[in-house]
């Protein structure tokens, strides 16, 4: 049996993806060695490159799994713009399972998909109305917005000003910036003649992001920054180093037991369990088999609808490394409330919850606030 | 004071940077205009030999980093560059010797020379990549700031600081020093006065005893050396990334056509000119003139004349209606003939 994983492995995520595909790899290969999937199947992974911005290389890709490798589930795609194009042309028609671990547009909360579609991240409606707390919690009154000029970008940035602006905040300016420019200093340039205490920068952290802040610093037009999660990684503060102390970070996670035992599987295996969208990666392929093992069959039409029984309660709660014992559950007849490394709860129509991270940037370090 | 914060806005955002983007592009369009004044092609392959070179400097660069070399403050990619140079150099003669000699000898039109200027673009387009890879290096060391914004402040007491880089300022003297050069070279000396006949008239300067060959060679050996000199200094200000190459081609295209084609001096100007344009169309005054008008006051707008997303549209506007109003550009250079 074969499981695609649809990542953004070329283009501008390409840095925060090779964790997660070990993540969502992790996963199928402790299911598939446990030798207890529907009677013993093992699983076989087949990864193709969604990149982050192509839509057609996206859809292309989705189609080769689909029709030529005829995987039975799909972990993936990586943005919101490629997810939106694969389940448009792919998905919906050729009706196959497919769980993105970070696509957060809340655009796709309303997409047609015929229910095949689901998210272990959750929509960045909720990540505007989190950011809008904590900035008005910490007394900040005014913010310039710059966004990554895409579905994810245009998306977050929405749902940012909605939320900070209904508790009272003020965007002075909001100014997209597009990915991949040597030099970002006109865009700094007219955020900044609007002013604003920090600049909110819905990017990522490899391209048009990390060179906004770069020319924020450089003409000193901005030096606190408020970072969503496309922004929040090791990379940043890696190249930032201190420049960036007293930044404010939000990326999906929690508190749950999960967070630690996902962080020790990955550590073991050798890559970053803890990072960016990796736990939700991993939950993503665990969902999909878990699903399977509820229905009892790799038919994508059938076993979608055990996708969110598995998920939430009632049922045993299974984290991270225990995917063998929830098999074995599931074969018994028994139920199952998967928790994995997020915390998993997923509501209508087939999406997390959504439990984020507060962080805040010391000494040149994103360090864990609390969770909201 | 009021005053003199809004001068220092002004110099922070747009005139620092304009700047020193405006010496970047004036270095690439010498390039272009002196092939264009010699060899009477528009040669886009140039930003592609400018990326190459870059890449030499870099590789380079980054041999001497592995070795401990170092000249701090200054940043290391300066030893890099005459590796760079040399790397250029060297691409620009091959790339003569096969492929731009057979079409001069076959007497084509200029049409036909920047098509085969187009492929050696897609050649060296791939062999950088193949390379160096397409993603983004950093090359810069040493020192950043000569001054940074928050140190402007302190010391000033103005509420608006001006940073300055210190790759700004290399960039600056760079390229004051080797566009010096390259004007002495082109007044002074027997070659550079044998390049101007050449371009001017070629039947009188061949009957007049000048080697075409020699004009030629000379003429590449320049643009190779402008060429990586001004893609160092790029990367070194910016960042390194084989695709902005391409990006930066039509800047460079829209200073040597407004400064008169086939005009060094012309370059050097339109280079500023398409910078400033560049920066200030896309720059929001209202902090600016909330400055200069009275006392707690802003104008409800941005006072913006266009949104920064359309930025490299200002290169082409400039290039429509030079070729609509004076197509001979700001110093009367040649006309593009068929």
């Amino acid at each position: 049996m074969k499981i695609g994983m649809l990542q953004g492995f070329s283009g501008p995520t390409e840095s925060l993806v090779q964790p997660m595909a070990e993540g969502g790899e992790h996963a199928i290969r402790e299911v598939s060695e446990s030798g207890l999937l529907l009677g013993g199947r093992t699983v076989e992974v087949i990864r193709a490159d969604s990149t982050c911005i192509d839509s057609a290389a996206a859809v292309a890709a989705a189609e080769r799994l689909v029709t030529s490798d005829g995987v039975h589930g799909i972990n993936g795609p990586t943005c919101s713009g490629t997810t939106t194009a694969v389940i448009n042309n792919v998905i919906r028609d050729a009706g196959v399972v497919t769980i993105s671990p970070s696509a957060t547009s809340p655009a796709l909360s309303t997409i047609d998909d015929n229910g095949y579609f689901f998210r272990t991240a959750p929509s960045d409606a909720r990540q505007g109305v989190i950011i809008g707390e904590i900035l008005m919690e910490k007394g900040i009154e005014s913010a310039a917005l710059t966004y990554t000029n895409n579905d994810y970008g245009r998306g977050l940035a929405d749902a940012i000003e909605a939320a900070y602006e209904e508790r009272g905040g003020t965007i002075t300016n909001v100014a997209s910036h597009e990915d991949g420019r040597a030099d970002y200093s006109s865009e700094i340039a007219s955020l900044a003649a609007a002013g604003g205490e920090v600049l909110i920068v819905a990017g990522y952290l490899d391209q048009g992001g990390r060179g906004m802040i770069q020319a924020a610093l450089d003409t000193g037009a901005f030096d606190r920054f408020v970072l969503p999660d496309g922004m929040v990684g090791s990379s940043l503060t890696d190249h930032f180093g201190t420049a960036l102390d007293g930044s404010i970070g939000t990326n999906p996670g929690s508190d749950s037991p999960g967070v630690e035992l996902m962080a020790q599987l990955g550590e073991e295996a050798g890559y970053a369990g803890d990072d960016s969208f990796v736990p939700e990666a991993y939950d993503a392929s665990a969902l999909i088999l878990l699903a399977m093992q509820s229905a009892g069959t790799t038919d994508s039409s059938v076993y979608k609808d055990h996708v969110m029984d598995v998920a939430n309660a009632p049922g045993e709660k299974i984290y991270p490394g225990e995917l063998a014992k929830a098999l074995e559950i599931l074969a018994n007849g028994g139920e199952i409330n998967y928790e994995g490394g997020t915390a998993v709860e997923f509501i209508e129509p087939g999406e997390s919850a959504g439990s984020f991270r507060e962080t805040e940037v010391r000494d040149g370090r994103f360090e864990t606030v609390r969770y909201h | 004071m009021e005053l003199l914060n809004a001068i220092a806005l002004l110099t922070n955002f747009v005139l620092i940077p304009a700047t020193a983007y405006g010496a970047q592009i004036a270095l690439g369009a010498l390039g272009v205009t002196l092939i264009f004044g010699i060899l009477r092609f528009a040669n886009f392959s140039h930003g592609e030999v400018m990326s190459f070179g870059a890449m030499a400097a870099i590789l380079f660069t980054w041999f001497l980093q592995g070795q401990g070399v170092s000249i701090h403050p200054l940043p290391t990619a300066l030893l890099g560059l005459p590796v760079g140079i040399l790397a250029a150099i060297a691409v620009t003669l091959i790339a003569d010797r096969v492929v731009f000699r057979y079409y001069r000898q076959q007497r084509v039109t200029p049409i036909t020379l920047a098509m085969a200027s187009i492929g050696l673009l897609f050649v060296l387009a791939g062999l950088v990549r193949f390379i160096i890879g397409p993603e983004h290096q950093n090359i810069a060391d040493g020192e950043r700031f000569l001054i940074t914004a928050f140190e402007f402040r302190e010391m000033t007491g103005l509420d608006e600081g001006i940073g300055i880089r210190q790759t700004q300022a290399l960039t600056l003297v760079i390229a004051v020093i080797a566009m010096v050069a390259l004007f002495w070279f082109l007044q002074k000396t027997r070659a550079g006065k044998a390049m101007r006949a050449y371009s001017d008239n070629v039947d009188l300067a061949l009957l007049s005893g000048i080697n075409p060959d020699r004009v030629v060679m000379i003429a590449w050996i320049i643009t190779g050396a402008l060429a990586a000199t001004a893609a160092t200094l790029y990367s070194l200000d910016k960042v390194y990334q084989p695709f902005i190459f391409l990006q930066i081609l039509l800047p460079i295209f829209a200073a040597t056509i407004l400064g008169g084609i086939g005009q060094p001096v012309g370059a050097v100007i339109g280079a500023f000119v398409v910078a400033y344009s560049e920066v200030m169309v896309t720059y929001a005054f209202r902090r600016f003139i909330g400055y200069l008008g009275p006392a707690d006051w802003a104008p409800e707008s941005m006072v913006q004349l266009m949104s920064t997303n359309y930025k490299f549209a200002v290169s082409f506007i400039i290039l429509v209606v030079v070729l609509l109003v004076r197509p001979t550009g700001i110093i009367r250079g040649k006309v593009i003939e068929r």
